[in-house]
Protein backbone atom coordinates (compact mmCIF):
# COMPACT_ATOMS: atom_id res chain seq x y z
CA UNK A 1 0.00 0.00 0.00
CA UNK A 2 1.54 3.69 -0.77
CA UNK A 3 1.74 6.12 1.79
CA UNK A 4 -1.08 8.31 0.49
CA UNK A 5 -3.52 5.31 0.29
CA UNK A 6 -2.60 5.02 3.46
CA UNK A 7 -3.05 7.81 4.61
CA UNK A 8 -6.61 8.34 3.08
CA UNK A 9 -7.52 5.20 5.16
CA UNK A 10 -6.82 6.17 8.51
CA UNK A 11 -6.48 9.73 8.77
CA UNK A 12 -10.30 10.13 10.14
CA UNK A 13 -9.22 7.34 13.18
CA UNK A 14 -6.04 9.78 13.72
CA UNK A 15 -7.92 12.81 13.38
CA UNK A 16 -10.27 11.20 15.94
CA UNK A 17 -6.97 10.11 17.97
CA UNK A 18 -6.27 13.81 18.51
CA UNK A 19 -9.55 14.85 19.16
CA UNK A 20 -9.47 12.74 22.07
CA UNK A 21 -5.78 13.64 23.56
CA UNK A 22 -6.85 17.64 22.60
CA UNK A 23 -10.20 17.54 24.70
CA UNK A 24 -8.19 15.47 27.87
CA UNK A 25 -4.92 17.25 28.09
CA UNK A 26 -5.55 20.46 29.00
CA UNK A 27 -7.13 20.47 32.30
CA UNK A 28 -6.76 16.85 32.63
CA UNK A 29 -10.82 16.69 32.94
CA UNK A 30 -12.59 13.60 33.02
CA UNK A 31 -14.36 13.58 29.76
CA UNK A 32 -18.00 13.71 29.51
CA UNK A 33 -18.53 11.32 26.62
CA UNK A 34 -19.27 8.04 28.52
CA UNK A 35 -18.29 5.94 25.82
CA UNK A 36 -14.97 7.48 24.87
CA UNK A 37 -12.89 5.50 26.89
CA UNK A 38 -12.87 2.73 25.31
CA UNK A 39 -13.19 4.08 22.03
CA UNK A 40 -9.94 5.92 22.94
CA UNK A 41 -8.47 2.53 24.16
CA UNK A 42 -9.14 0.77 20.20
CA UNK A 43 -7.71 4.04 18.51
CA UNK A 44 -4.89 3.48 20.41
CA UNK A 45 -4.13 0.13 19.56
CA UNK A 46 -4.97 0.83 15.91
CA UNK A 47 -2.64 3.52 15.59
CA UNK A 48 0.14 1.32 17.76
CA UNK A 49 -0.61 -0.93 14.80
CA UNK A 50 -0.67 2.00 11.96
CA UNK A 51 3.12 3.16 13.08
CA UNK A 52 4.58 -0.61 13.19
CA UNK A 53 3.56 -0.76 9.53
CA UNK A 54 4.34 2.61 8.92
CA UNK A 55 7.81 1.88 10.24
CA UNK A 56 8.33 -1.64 8.75
CA UNK A 57 7.33 0.03 5.24
CA UNK A 58 9.47 3.12 5.62
CA UNK A 59 6.34 5.74 4.48
CA UNK A 60 8.05 9.37 4.88
CA UNK A 61 9.72 10.65 8.42
CA UNK A 62 6.52 12.81 8.82
CA UNK A 63 3.90 10.42 8.78
CA UNK A 64 6.47 8.27 11.05
CA UNK A 65 6.68 11.20 13.53
CA UNK A 66 3.17 11.86 13.51
CA UNK A 67 2.30 8.49 14.66
CA UNK A 68 4.91 8.16 17.19
CA UNK A 69 3.97 11.15 18.62
CA UNK A 70 -0.07 10.36 18.63
CA UNK A 71 0.96 7.09 20.27
CA UNK A 72 3.57 8.63 22.97
CA UNK A 73 0.69 10.80 24.00
CA UNK A 74 -1.81 8.08 24.19
CA UNK A 75 0.36 5.89 26.15
CA UNK A 76 1.07 7.79 28.64
CA UNK A 77 -2.66 8.49 29.61
CA UNK A 78 -3.22 4.68 28.84
CA UNK A 79 -0.49 4.00 31.79
CA UNK A 80 -0.08 6.94 33.70
CA UNK A 81 -0.20 6.73 37.75
CA UNK A 82 -3.85 7.48 39.33
CA UNK A 83 -4.06 6.96 42.87
CA UNK A 84 -6.39 8.14 45.49
CA UNK A 85 -3.81 9.91 47.75
CA UNK A 86 -5.99 10.06 50.87
CA UNK A 87 -6.49 6.43 51.30
CA UNK A 88 -2.68 5.53 50.40
CA UNK A 89 -1.61 8.21 53.48
CA UNK A 90 -3.63 6.59 56.09
CA UNK A 91 -3.15 3.24 54.94
CA UNK A 92 0.78 4.57 54.87
CA UNK A 93 0.34 5.35 58.37
CA UNK A 94 -1.56 3.09 59.81
CA UNK A 95 0.60 0.03 58.32
CA UNK A 96 2.76 0.36 55.84
CA UNK A 97 5.32 2.58 57.88
CA UNK A 98 5.59 0.42 61.15
CA UNK A 99 6.00 -2.49 58.92
CA UNK A 100 8.26 -1.38 56.49
CA UNK A 101 10.61 -0.09 59.76
CA UNK A 102 10.70 -3.43 61.11
CA UNK A 103 11.00 -5.17 57.58
CA UNK A 104 14.22 -2.64 57.55
CA UNK A 105 14.97 -3.58 61.33
CA UNK A 106 18.79 -3.84 60.04
CA UNK A 107 19.36 -0.84 58.82
CA UNK A 108 17.34 0.97 61.25
CA UNK A 109 19.54 -0.80 64.05
CA UNK A 110 22.92 0.54 62.44
CA UNK A 111 21.68 4.15 61.69
CA UNK A 112 20.34 3.67 65.64
CA UNK A 113 24.25 2.62 66.17
CA UNK A 114 25.26 5.35 63.98
CA UNK A 115 23.26 7.76 66.01
CA UNK A 116 23.37 6.89 69.37
CA UNK A 117 26.49 5.68 70.25
CA UNK A 118 28.30 8.76 69.28
CA UNK A 119 25.17 10.55 71.05
CA UNK A 120 25.57 8.80 74.68
CA UNK A 121 29.55 8.71 74.02
CA UNK A 122 30.06 12.59 74.14
CA UNK A 123 27.53 13.15 76.46
CA UNK A 124 29.82 10.72 79.12
CA UNK A 125 32.95 12.17 77.94
CA UNK A 126 32.08 15.35 78.47
CA UNK A 127 31.33 14.77 82.55
CA UNK A 128 34.76 13.22 82.44
CA UNK A 129 36.37 15.73 81.24
CA UNK A 130 34.27 19.09 80.21
CA UNK A 131 36.72 20.61 77.84
CA UNK A 132 35.82 17.85 75.77
CA UNK A 133 32.97 19.91 74.22
CA UNK A 134 35.65 21.74 72.03
CA UNK A 135 36.09 19.08 70.02
CA UNK A 136 33.19 19.63 67.82
CA UNK A 137 32.10 23.56 69.14
CA UNK A 138 33.61 26.53 69.05
CA UNK A 139 33.05 29.12 72.10
CA UNK A 140 30.67 31.68 70.29
CA UNK A 141 28.29 28.67 69.65
CA UNK A 142 28.89 27.87 73.09
CA UNK A 143 28.06 30.68 74.56
CA UNK A 144 25.00 31.43 72.58
CA UNK A 145 24.10 27.16 73.46
CA UNK A 146 24.61 28.59 77.14
CA UNK A 147 22.30 31.88 76.94
CA UNK A 148 19.55 29.76 75.24
CA UNK A 149 19.18 26.93 78.19
CA UNK A 150 20.29 29.80 81.48
CA UNK A 151 17.71 29.05 83.96
CA UNK A 152 17.68 32.81 84.21
CA UNK A 153 16.06 33.56 81.12
CA UNK A 154 13.48 30.97 81.72
CA UNK A 155 10.71 32.77 79.48
CA UNK A 156 12.66 32.34 76.58
CA UNK A 157 14.80 29.00 76.76
CA UNK A 158 15.38 27.16 73.83
CA UNK A 159 15.97 30.67 71.88
CA UNK A 160 18.54 33.05 71.37
CA UNK A 161 17.11 36.07 71.95
CA UNK A 162 14.41 37.54 73.92
CA UNK A 163 10.99 37.33 72.16
CA UNK A 164 8.24 35.49 72.80
CA UNK A 165 4.81 36.74 71.64
CA UNK A 166 4.49 35.66 68.10
CA UNK A 167 7.93 33.50 67.98
CA UNK A 168 6.28 29.64 68.46
CA UNK A 169 5.26 29.47 64.75
CA UNK A 170 8.63 31.65 63.80
CA UNK A 171 10.48 28.73 65.27
CA UNK A 172 8.01 26.07 63.71
CA UNK A 173 9.01 27.39 60.13
CA UNK A 174 12.29 27.01 61.28
CA UNK A 175 12.43 24.15 62.72
CA UNK A 176 10.45 22.31 59.71
CA UNK A 177 12.98 24.03 57.10
CA UNK A 178 15.91 23.30 59.13
CA UNK A 179 15.71 19.56 60.32
CA UNK A 180 13.43 18.22 58.20
CA UNK A 181 16.27 19.58 55.43
CA UNK A 182 19.13 18.07 57.56
CA UNK A 183 16.85 14.52 57.33
CA UNK A 184 16.52 14.63 53.60
CA UNK A 185 20.34 15.33 53.16
CA UNK A 186 21.27 12.79 55.45
CA UNK A 187 19.28 10.00 53.15
CA UNK A 188 20.81 12.10 49.35
CA UNK A 189 24.19 12.00 50.47
CA UNK A 190 23.84 7.77 50.96
CA UNK A 191 24.08 7.79 47.01
CA UNK A 192 27.98 8.28 47.99
CA UNK A 193 27.94 4.81 48.91
CA UNK A 194 26.64 5.13 52.03
CA UNK A 195 29.32 7.52 53.13
CA UNK A 196 27.41 10.68 53.33
CA UNK A 197 24.90 9.24 55.91
CA UNK A 198 27.50 7.91 58.06
CA UNK A 199 29.20 11.24 58.46
CA UNK A 200 26.48 13.25 58.24
CA UNK A 201 24.65 10.67 61.04
CA UNK A 202 27.52 10.53 63.17
CA UNK A 203 28.56 13.93 63.36
CA UNK A 204 24.87 14.75 64.30
CA UNK A 205 25.10 12.46 67.27
CA UNK A 206 28.44 13.67 68.16
CA UNK A 207 27.40 17.46 68.23
CA UNK A 208 23.82 17.38 69.96
CA UNK A 209 25.54 14.87 72.44
CA UNK A 210 28.45 17.59 72.88
CA UNK A 211 24.88 20.39 73.85
CA UNK A 212 23.54 18.11 75.66
CA UNK A 213 26.33 17.02 77.43
CA UNK A 214 27.98 20.40 78.20
CA UNK A 215 24.64 21.48 79.27
CA UNK A 216 24.36 18.80 81.67
CA UNK A 217 27.79 19.42 82.98
CA UNK A 218 27.10 22.98 83.90
CA UNK A 219 23.69 22.32 85.30
CA UNK A 220 21.19 23.50 82.87
CA UNK A 221 19.41 20.26 83.67
CA UNK A 222 15.82 21.47 84.06
CA UNK A 223 16.03 23.88 81.23
CA UNK A 224 17.53 21.52 78.65
CA UNK A 225 16.04 18.69 79.26
CA UNK A 226 12.65 19.72 80.03
CA UNK A 227 12.41 21.11 76.67
CA UNK A 228 13.93 18.38 74.66
CA UNK A 229 11.96 15.95 76.21
CA UNK A 230 8.59 16.62 74.20
CA UNK A 231 9.87 16.32 70.74
CA UNK A 232 13.00 14.52 71.31
CA UNK A 233 11.69 10.84 70.58
CA UNK A 234 10.43 11.74 67.13
CA UNK A 235 13.03 14.07 66.44
CA UNK A 236 16.24 11.92 67.29
CA UNK A 237 14.44 8.75 65.74
CA UNK A 238 13.64 10.76 62.39
CA UNK A 239 17.32 11.06 61.91
CA UNK A 240 18.00 7.23 62.75
CA UNK A 241 15.46 6.48 60.05
CA UNK A 242 16.94 9.40 57.55
CA UNK A 243 19.69 7.21 58.40
CA UNK A 244 18.40 3.84 57.54
CA UNK A 245 17.06 5.41 54.47
CA UNK A 246 20.74 6.65 53.28
CA UNK A 247 22.32 3.57 54.41
CA UNK A 248 19.47 1.72 52.12
CA UNK A 249 20.96 3.29 49.13
CA UNK A 250 24.42 2.53 50.03
CA UNK A 251 24.21 -0.53 49.92
CA UNK A 252 22.12 -1.14 46.71
CA UNK A 253 25.67 0.66 45.49
CA UNK A 254 28.08 -1.79 47.64
CA UNK A 255 26.35 -4.78 47.82
CA UNK A 256 23.59 -4.79 45.01
CA UNK A 257 23.54 -9.11 45.00
CA UNK A 258 22.19 -10.82 41.98
CA UNK A 259 21.57 -7.42 40.06
CA UNK A 260 23.51 -4.49 38.34
CA UNK A 261 23.93 -1.76 40.42
CA UNK A 262 22.18 0.32 38.84
CA UNK A 263 19.31 -1.58 39.03
CA UNK A 264 19.72 -2.06 42.54
CA UNK A 265 19.97 1.36 43.08
CA UNK A 266 16.82 2.02 41.29
CA UNK A 267 14.78 -0.82 43.31
CA UNK A 268 16.28 0.52 45.96
CA UNK A 269 15.45 4.31 45.88
CA UNK A 270 11.96 3.62 45.53
CA UNK A 271 12.02 1.33 48.78
CA UNK A 272 13.90 3.77 50.64
CA UNK A 273 11.80 6.40 49.85
CA UNK A 274 8.66 5.17 51.75
CA UNK A 275 11.22 4.97 54.66
CA UNK A 276 11.76 8.99 54.06
CA UNK A 277 7.86 9.86 53.91
CA UNK A 278 7.78 8.90 57.28
CA UNK A 279 10.62 10.43 58.38
CA UNK A 280 9.91 13.66 56.86
CA UNK A 281 6.32 13.34 58.70
CA UNK A 282 8.11 12.63 61.82
CA UNK A 283 10.46 15.76 61.44
CA UNK A 284 7.19 17.85 61.04
CA UNK A 285 5.54 16.70 63.78
CA UNK A 286 8.86 17.23 65.72
CA UNK A 287 8.82 20.62 64.96
CA UNK A 288 5.44 21.44 65.99
CA UNK A 289 6.24 20.24 69.42
CA UNK A 290 8.92 21.81 69.59
CA UNK A 291 7.81 25.15 68.98
CA UNK A 292 4.67 24.99 70.42
CA UNK A 293 4.99 22.25 73.44
CA UNK A 294 8.81 22.71 74.18
CA UNK A 295 9.09 26.51 75.03
CA UNK A 296 6.20 26.48 77.35
CA UNK A 297 7.78 28.10 80.73
CA UNK A 298 4.77 27.30 83.05
CA UNK A 299 4.13 23.62 82.61
CA UNK A 300 5.83 22.34 85.87
CA UNK A 301 9.06 20.27 84.42
CA UNK A 302 7.66 16.53 85.81
CA UNK A 303 4.58 17.14 83.28
CA UNK A 304 7.21 17.89 80.44
CA UNK A 305 9.68 14.78 81.87
CA UNK A 306 5.91 12.48 81.39
CA UNK A 307 5.18 13.56 78.40
CA UNK A 308 8.82 13.34 76.87
CA UNK A 309 8.50 9.32 78.40
CA UNK A 310 4.91 9.04 76.83
CA UNK A 311 6.41 10.26 73.57
CA UNK A 312 9.38 7.52 73.94
CA UNK A 313 6.86 4.31 74.58
CA UNK A 314 4.21 5.80 72.12
CA UNK A 315 7.08 5.92 69.52
CA UNK A 316 8.31 2.67 70.16
CA UNK A 317 5.22 0.61 70.38
CA UNK A 318 3.98 2.19 67.30
CA UNK A 319 6.91 0.72 65.72
CA UNK A 320 6.78 -2.56 67.34
CA UNK A 321 3.46 -3.33 67.45
CA UNK A 322 1.86 -0.87 64.41
CA UNK A 323 0.04 -2.32 61.73
CA UNK A 324 0.91 -5.95 62.22
CA UNK A 325 -2.71 -7.26 62.19
CA UNK A 326 -3.86 -5.33 59.00
CA UNK A 327 -0.57 -6.10 57.74
CA UNK A 328 -0.96 -10.39 58.11
CA UNK A 329 -4.85 -9.84 57.22
CA UNK B 1 22.11 6.18 14.17
CA UNK B 2 23.84 8.97 15.02
CA UNK B 3 21.30 11.02 17.40
CA UNK B 4 20.09 10.92 20.71
CA UNK B 5 16.52 9.10 20.47
CA UNK B 6 16.20 6.67 22.71
CA UNK B 7 14.06 3.73 22.15
CA UNK B 8 11.47 1.66 24.73
CA UNK B 9 8.99 -0.41 23.71
CA UNK B 10 5.33 -0.36 25.05
CA UNK B 11 3.14 -2.79 25.79
CA UNK B 12 1.44 -3.53 22.02
CA UNK B 13 5.02 -4.03 20.51
CA UNK B 14 5.38 -0.51 19.31
CA UNK B 15 8.96 0.60 19.71
CA UNK B 16 8.64 4.81 21.00
CA UNK B 17 11.50 6.96 20.13
CA UNK B 18 12.11 9.69 22.62
CA UNK B 19 14.58 12.76 21.93
CA UNK B 20 16.79 12.63 24.66
CA UNK B 21 17.31 16.28 25.94
CA UNK B 22 21.15 16.99 26.72
CA UNK B 23 23.35 19.57 29.24
CA UNK B 24 22.66 22.71 27.36
CA UNK B 25 18.69 22.80 27.07
CA UNK B 26 18.47 21.31 31.07
CA UNK B 27 20.81 23.59 32.59
CA UNK B 28 19.57 26.53 30.72
CA UNK B 29 16.11 25.54 32.30
CA UNK B 30 17.24 24.88 35.94
CA UNK B 31 18.80 28.39 35.60
CA UNK B 32 15.23 29.87 34.37
CA UNK B 33 13.83 27.65 37.33
CA UNK B 34 16.23 29.02 39.81
CA UNK B 35 14.71 32.96 38.43
CA UNK B 36 11.29 31.83 39.10
CA UNK B 37 12.48 30.52 42.80
CA UNK B 38 14.24 33.75 43.58
CA UNK B 39 11.32 36.03 42.29
CA UNK B 40 8.55 33.67 44.53
CA UNK B 41 10.96 33.73 47.43
CA UNK B 42 11.72 37.65 47.20
CA UNK B 43 7.94 38.36 46.53
CA UNK B 44 7.15 36.24 49.44
CA UNK B 45 9.38 38.06 52.02
CA UNK B 46 8.10 41.21 50.89
CA UNK B 47 4.49 40.01 51.55
CA UNK B 48 4.92 37.86 54.80
CA UNK B 49 7.79 39.83 56.69
CA UNK B 50 5.45 42.68 57.10
CA UNK B 51 4.01 40.13 59.50
CA UNK B 52 6.58 39.79 62.17
CA UNK B 53 7.57 36.49 63.62
CA UNK B 54 4.28 35.26 62.18
CA UNK B 55 5.39 36.32 58.69
CA UNK B 56 8.67 34.94 58.95
CA UNK B 57 7.43 31.65 60.41
CA UNK B 58 4.84 31.59 57.17
CA UNK B 59 7.97 32.26 55.13
CA UNK B 60 10.08 29.76 56.57
CA UNK B 61 7.65 27.38 55.62
CA UNK B 62 6.74 28.45 52.45
CA UNK B 63 10.73 28.65 51.38
CA UNK B 64 10.66 24.48 52.63
CA UNK B 65 8.52 23.90 50.10
CA UNK B 66 9.75 25.81 47.43
CA UNK B 67 12.77 24.94 48.23
CA UNK B 68 12.48 20.53 47.98
CA UNK B 69 8.94 20.46 46.46
CA UNK B 70 8.80 23.19 43.44
CA UNK B 71 9.82 20.92 40.74
CA UNK B 72 8.35 17.96 42.23
CA UNK B 73 5.02 19.40 41.89
CA UNK B 74 5.40 21.12 38.57
CA UNK B 75 6.60 17.58 37.17
CA UNK B 76 3.87 15.65 38.67
CA UNK B 77 0.98 17.95 38.07
CA UNK B 78 2.45 19.97 35.44
CA UNK B 79 2.80 16.98 33.18
CA UNK B 80 6.46 16.68 33.81
CA UNK B 81 7.34 20.16 32.88
CA UNK B 82 8.80 22.81 35.10
CA UNK B 83 8.27 26.43 33.85
CA UNK B 84 12.02 26.34 32.72
CA UNK B 85 11.30 22.86 31.29
CA UNK B 86 8.20 24.07 29.19
CA UNK B 87 9.96 27.11 28.16
CA UNK B 88 12.96 24.74 26.79
CA UNK B 89 10.68 22.36 25.37
CA UNK B 90 11.41 19.35 27.81
CA UNK B 91 10.03 17.41 29.89
CA UNK B 92 10.92 14.54 32.32
CA UNK B 93 9.43 10.67 31.68
CA UNK B 94 9.79 7.70 33.59
CA UNK B 95 12.69 5.96 31.41
CA UNK B 96 10.02 3.59 30.25
CA UNK B 97 7.80 6.53 28.55
CA UNK B 98 5.06 7.12 31.02
CA UNK B 99 4.50 9.80 32.64
CA UNK B 100 6.60 10.44 35.95
CA UNK B 101 4.96 9.82 39.00
CA UNK B 102 5.45 10.98 42.85
CA UNK B 103 7.76 8.17 43.78
CA UNK B 104 10.53 8.95 40.85
CA UNK B 105 9.89 12.69 40.85
CA UNK B 106 11.09 12.77 44.50
CA UNK B 107 13.65 10.55 44.12
CA UNK B 108 14.93 12.79 41.59
CA UNK B 109 15.04 16.00 43.05
CA UNK B 110 15.98 14.16 46.94
CA UNK B 111 19.08 13.22 45.14
CA UNK B 112 19.46 16.42 43.62
CA UNK B 113 21.28 16.93 46.78
CA UNK B 114 24.47 14.79 45.27
CA UNK B 115 24.40 16.15 41.62
CA UNK B 116 25.17 19.08 43.60
CA UNK B 117 28.30 18.18 45.03
CA UNK B 118 31.41 19.06 44.59
CA UNK B 119 29.95 22.75 43.71
CA UNK B 120 27.52 23.47 40.70
CA UNK B 121 26.38 20.15 39.92
CA UNK B 122 29.82 18.66 39.19
CA UNK B 123 28.71 15.23 39.96
CA UNK B 124 25.18 15.80 37.55
CA UNK B 125 27.47 17.42 35.32
CA UNK B 126 29.55 14.52 34.77
CA UNK B 127 26.94 12.06 34.97
CA UNK B 128 25.07 13.64 31.89
CA UNK B 129 28.44 13.58 30.19
CA UNK B 130 28.72 9.89 30.89
CA UNK B 131 25.42 8.90 30.44
CA UNK B 132 24.49 8.03 26.95
CA UNK B 133 20.53 8.76 27.75
CA UNK B 134 22.06 12.23 29.42
CA UNK B 135 21.45 11.54 33.08
CA UNK B 136 22.04 12.88 36.02
CA UNK B 137 22.67 10.67 39.25
CA UNK B 138 19.36 11.32 40.70
CA UNK B 139 17.72 10.21 37.12
CA UNK B 140 19.71 7.07 37.46
CA UNK B 141 18.18 6.10 40.52
CA UNK B 142 14.77 7.51 39.96
CA UNK B 143 14.86 5.95 36.04
CA UNK B 144 13.82 9.01 35.19
CA UNK B 145 14.91 10.36 31.36
CA UNK B 146 14.76 14.56 30.10
CA UNK B 147 12.88 14.28 26.91
CA UNK B 148 12.57 16.98 23.96
CA UNK B 149 8.81 17.69 24.17
CA UNK B 150 7.48 16.53 20.61
CA UNK B 151 5.76 19.67 18.60
CA UNK B 152 3.91 18.55 15.68
CA UNK B 153 5.86 19.77 12.41
CA UNK B 154 3.46 21.68 9.76
CA UNK B 155 2.81 19.49 7.00
CA UNK B 156 4.94 19.69 4.21
CA UNK B 157 3.52 20.93 0.78
CA UNK B 158 5.26 19.37 -2.09
CA UNK B 159 5.43 22.69 -4.35
CA UNK B 160 5.78 20.78 -7.62
CA UNK B 161 2.83 19.33 -9.17
CA UNK B 162 4.38 16.65 -11.32
CA UNK B 163 4.98 13.60 -10.57
CA UNK B 164 7.79 11.18 -12.20
CA UNK B 165 8.93 7.83 -11.92
CA UNK B 166 12.64 7.49 -11.01
CA UNK B 167 14.54 6.46 -13.74
CA UNK B 168 16.20 2.98 -12.15
CA UNK B 169 14.44 1.04 -9.10
CA UNK B 170 15.52 2.58 -5.69
CA UNK B 171 15.44 0.43 -2.97
CA UNK B 172 14.11 1.42 0.52
CA UNK B 173 16.43 3.54 2.16
CA UNK B 174 17.28 5.27 -0.50
CA UNK B 175 13.34 5.89 -1.01
CA UNK B 176 12.63 7.44 1.93
CA UNK B 177 16.09 9.47 2.01
CA UNK B 178 14.58 11.43 -1.19
CA UNK B 179 11.39 11.45 0.49
CA UNK B 180 12.81 13.49 4.44
CA UNK B 181 14.63 15.42 1.15
CA UNK B 182 11.63 16.51 -0.16
CA UNK B 183 9.52 16.79 3.22
CA UNK B 184 12.79 18.89 4.87
CA UNK B 185 14.49 20.92 2.27
CA UNK B 186 12.10 24.00 2.45
CA UNK B 187 13.50 24.62 5.62
CA UNK B 188 17.15 24.84 4.17
CA UNK B 189 18.80 27.36 1.94
CA UNK B 190 18.76 27.50 -1.35
CA UNK B 191 22.19 26.51 -2.35
CA UNK B 192 22.52 23.58 0.81
CA UNK B 193 19.33 22.25 -0.99
CA UNK B 194 20.90 21.93 -4.37
CA UNK B 195 24.25 20.62 -2.55
CA UNK B 196 22.36 17.90 -0.97
CA UNK B 197 20.42 17.03 -4.07
CA UNK B 198 23.81 16.83 -5.82
CA UNK B 199 24.94 13.68 -3.92
CA UNK B 200 22.02 11.42 -4.98
CA UNK B 201 24.12 11.40 -7.86
CA UNK B 202 23.47 9.25 -10.58
CA UNK B 203 19.26 10.11 -10.28
CA UNK B 204 20.31 14.07 -11.07
CA UNK B 205 23.43 13.91 -13.39
CA UNK B 206 23.70 17.39 -15.58
CA UNK B 207 20.43 17.55 -14.55
CA UNK B 208 19.87 21.61 -13.45
CA UNK B 209 16.77 21.55 -11.81
CA UNK B 210 18.04 18.53 -9.98
CA UNK B 211 15.75 19.97 -6.68
CA UNK B 212 12.70 19.82 -8.78
CA UNK B 213 13.34 16.70 -10.18
CA UNK B 214 13.61 14.72 -6.37
CA UNK B 215 10.94 16.67 -5.78
CA UNK B 216 8.54 14.68 -8.34
CA UNK B 217 10.10 11.47 -7.61
CA UNK B 218 8.96 12.25 -4.07
CA UNK B 219 5.43 12.71 -4.80
CA UNK B 220 5.70 9.40 -7.02
CA UNK B 221 6.97 7.65 -4.38
CA UNK B 222 4.45 8.41 -1.91
CA UNK B 223 1.90 7.21 -4.05
CA UNK B 224 1.01 10.14 -6.20
CA UNK B 225 2.12 8.06 -9.58
CA UNK B 226 -1.03 9.02 -12.00
CA UNK B 227 -1.55 5.99 -14.10
CA UNK B 228 2.08 3.83 -13.44
CA UNK B 229 1.28 0.90 -12.26
CA UNK B 230 2.72 0.35 -9.11
CA UNK B 231 5.22 -2.00 -8.82
CA UNK B 232 8.41 -0.50 -6.42
CA UNK B 233 7.47 -2.04 -3.00
CA UNK B 234 5.64 -5.00 -3.13
CA UNK B 235 5.16 -6.80 0.72
CA UNK B 236 7.58 -8.87 0.08
CA UNK B 237 10.55 -6.30 -0.27
CA UNK B 238 9.36 -4.26 2.87
CA UNK B 239 9.79 -7.31 5.09
CA UNK B 240 12.81 -8.50 3.82
CA UNK B 241 14.66 -5.22 4.04
CA UNK B 242 13.52 -4.43 7.74
CA UNK B 243 13.40 -1.31 9.65
CA UNK B 244 15.67 1.74 8.26
CA UNK B 245 18.71 2.71 10.03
Amino acid sequence: MKQEQFIAAHETQWQRLEAWLERRSPKRQSVSDKASPAEFAALYRQTCQHLALARTRLYSPHLINRLNRLVLESHQIMYGERRNLFKAMARYVLVDFPVRVRQKWRLVLLGALLFYVPFVGMITAIQLNPDMVYTVMDGATLRKLEYMYNPENRETVGRDWDRQADADLMMFGYYVKNNTGIGFRTFASGLIFGLGTVFVVLFNGLYIGAAAGHLTQIGYNETFWGFVAGHSALELNAIVLSAAAGLQLGFALIAPGRRTRLRALREEAREALKLMYGAAGMFILAAMVEAFWSPLSWVPINVKYGAGLAMWGFVLMYFLLGGRRRAAG
Amino acid sequence: MIDTLRTVQTPEGIDLHLPVAGLVPRSLAWLIDALIRLLIYSGLATVLLVFGDTGAGLFLLAAFVVEWFYPVLFEVLRDGQTPGKRSYGIKVLHDDGTPIGWSASLIRNLLRVVDFLPIMYGFGIASIMLNRDFKRLGDLAAGSIVVYRDTPLPVPKLSVSRSSRPPFPLNLDEQQAIMAFAERSPGLTRERAEELAQLTGPLVTNNPRAIETLYSYAKWLSGDQQAEPARQSTPADTRDSGEAA
